[in-house]
């Protein structure tokens, strides 16, 4: 245990990857930075739906992708929409995924978030774990200055703090950084890791090798609005769904329940039978994006990643621990930058501000900043996955004596019986057009 | 056909260092006047369990601490919500 009475140039809290990467880019900028986890290891808490995408470690760790524990390299990634008794599928395959500098890959955030601390600590940084941080301690002008802890004698003090305490973060909350505290902004996420030989699992998902398969399933979820996913590791896979918190309850479905529907789908059941549970895991999701973000910077405070609401949760594009690791790390550059200048107020940090406005991490969330409410929206939820196989089913079956009906009859005939105005259609395009155009 | 297992059985495969002291107080006096009740069907661990006189009985101690309860809470007062004492509660497996 370190001396209380050692000073720090910053403090981050929570070892996921936002407070990894700010310790390993603040440690190799020579500051003095300790990093503090509640749980017993880094990742000992955190579970996701499924990838990483790894490519902004490039400026951070040099051949990162030589070390990381990786399960596979998703290679092949699938659209799915689902009704009761029907699947449509957009299915994409490439080598190149496969293949340095790679694109996203599965692994156990346990495993992850630990190499990730890992760096942080050989680049110098002190890391404490099995240390859950109380509170935020002021100085007389209101700046943030340090952090109470459940550690006896366990003050911390320090010219800025980073809050990286994850998705409830009661920092940014106690720092009254979030003015709402809005349950539909978020979702629940339930996962089963479910063991099956490798074997078995490169002949269900035609992949070989360390090649992997991600899916990210729209329908499947009962009357509940959300989505699923299913993706490989080595020898497990993680099958979940993603569920609209506030809607829960009113449709009488447990999470684990709404998992075992998706298990039984007739396109789902043949990819997990017979798989034995290894380990059942639940997480919320701030899935709002900017809708819900805070303010990111107060006088000697930042928020990054789950903390700051960055996950990324956009129908087709479902991301988090990418927008995690480069908010830490810019968090990091602002803080040396405040450092230099010897001013951590709100203000001398402002350049974290600046650095996610004009790289991906805000530029992304402001372009698909309508899709979270689209994608979660009855309409696209409910209406458009029966739409979409419906047309494709009739496209497909072949009713002779009768001839083709041809795609616009079909198309017109399915939105009437589902009860799909000509208006909502073509607002719902144009949304969908403006959300991921 | 997959494989069915009780929810016991399911909470069997997390591991949980548990905390002598509960990081969540729930006031089930009132629960007993709440009428929607969200926490008995959300929480993924199952941890609200609805009692024969209205009531509401809460354990503490397999929780995977996700927050979810205290989202769909409508009650003002009804949760005390911490997170467990350092390297306590739930601990997800490596490898």
């Amino acid at each position: 245990m370190i001396d209380a009475t050692d000073s720090f140039d910053a403090i981050i809290v929570g070892a996921g990857p936002a407070g990894s990467c700010a310790a390993l880019s603040l440690a190799k900028a020579g500051k003095r930075v300790v990093l503090i986890e509640r749980g017993p290891f880094p990742g000992s808490k955190n579970m996701y739906g499924g990838v990483v995408y790894p490519r902004i470690l490039d400026s951070l760790i040099d051949q990162w992708w030589t070390d990381m524990p990786v399960q596979r390299w998703v290679t092949r990634r699938t659209t799915m929409l689902l009704t009761d008794t029907q699947a449509f599928s957009v299915d994409f395959r490439t080598a190149a995924w496969g293949q340095i500098p790679y694109n996203g890959a599965t692994t156990y955030r346990p495993d992850f978030d630990s190499w990730l601390a890992n760096k942080a600590e050989a680049a110098g940084a002190i890391v404490i774990c099995g240390t859950t941080v109380t509170g935020l301690i002021r100085n007389s002008s209101g700046a943030v200055c340090g952090v109470t802890t459940d550690r006896g004698e366990g003050d911390l003090h320090a010219p800025v703090v980073v809050a990286c305490d994850g998705v409830n973060s009661f920092l940014a909350k106690q720092a009254g950084l979030y003015t709402h505290d809005d349950a539909s902004h978020f979702t629940l996420g339930a996962k089963e890791t479910l063991s099956l030989p490798k074997e078995v699992i490169d002949e269900r998902f035609g992949v070989r090798g360390l090649d992997g398969v991600d899916i990210e399933i729209l329908g499947g979820t009962s009357g509940v609005s959300g989505g699923g996913f299913l993706y490989t590791n080595y020898d497990t896979i993680g099958v979940g769904v993603v569920l609209k918190l506030t809607q829960l309850a009113a449709q009488k479905q447990r999470p684990e329940q709404l998992i075992a529907a998706l298990k039984s789908h007739p396109a789902i059941a043949p990819l997990v039978e017979g798989a034995t549970l290894k380990e059942y895991s639940a997480h919320l999701i701030p899935e709002a994006g900017v809708a819900m973000m805070p303010t990111f910077v107060a006088d000697g405070l930042l928020v990054a990643g789950d903390a700051a609401a960055m996950c990324l949760a956009a129908g087709i594009w479902l991301e988090g621990v990418n927008f995690a690791m480069a908010s830490g790390m810019y968090a990091a550059e602002a803080i040396v930058e405040a450092l230099a200048l010897g001013d951590t107020s709100a203000k001398g940090l402002a350049g974290y501000v600046k650095r996610l406005e004009s790289t991906f991490v805000l530029q992304d969330h402001r372009k698909l900043r309508r899709a979270p409410q689209l994608v979660l929206s009855d309409r696209v939820q409910h209406m458009y996955p029966h739409l979409v196989a419906s047309v494709a089913e009739r496209m497909f079956q072949v009713d002779n004596p009768l001839p083709k009906p041809g795609l616009r009859k079909i198309f017109a005939e399915e939105r009437k019986r589902l009860g799909l105005r000509r208006r909502d259609l073509l607002k719902d395009a144009y949304d969908g057009f403006r959300s991921f155009g | 056909m997959t494989i069915q297992i009780s929810f016991e059985e399911r909470m069997n495969t997390v591991e949980f260092r548990i905390d002598k002291s509960p990081h969540i107080i729930v006031d089930t006096s009132v629960c007993a006047t709440c009428p929607s009740r969200e926490c008995i069907i959300a929480c993924p661990a199952n941890l609200f369990v609805p009692t024969a006189d209205g009531g509401i009985v809460f354990n503490y101690e397999l929780c995977f601490e996700c927050g979810t309860c205290y989202m769909v809470c409508n009650n003002e007062g009804a949760l005390t919500w911490n997170y467990p004492l350092g390297g306590h509660g739930v601990v997800f497996h490596r490898t």
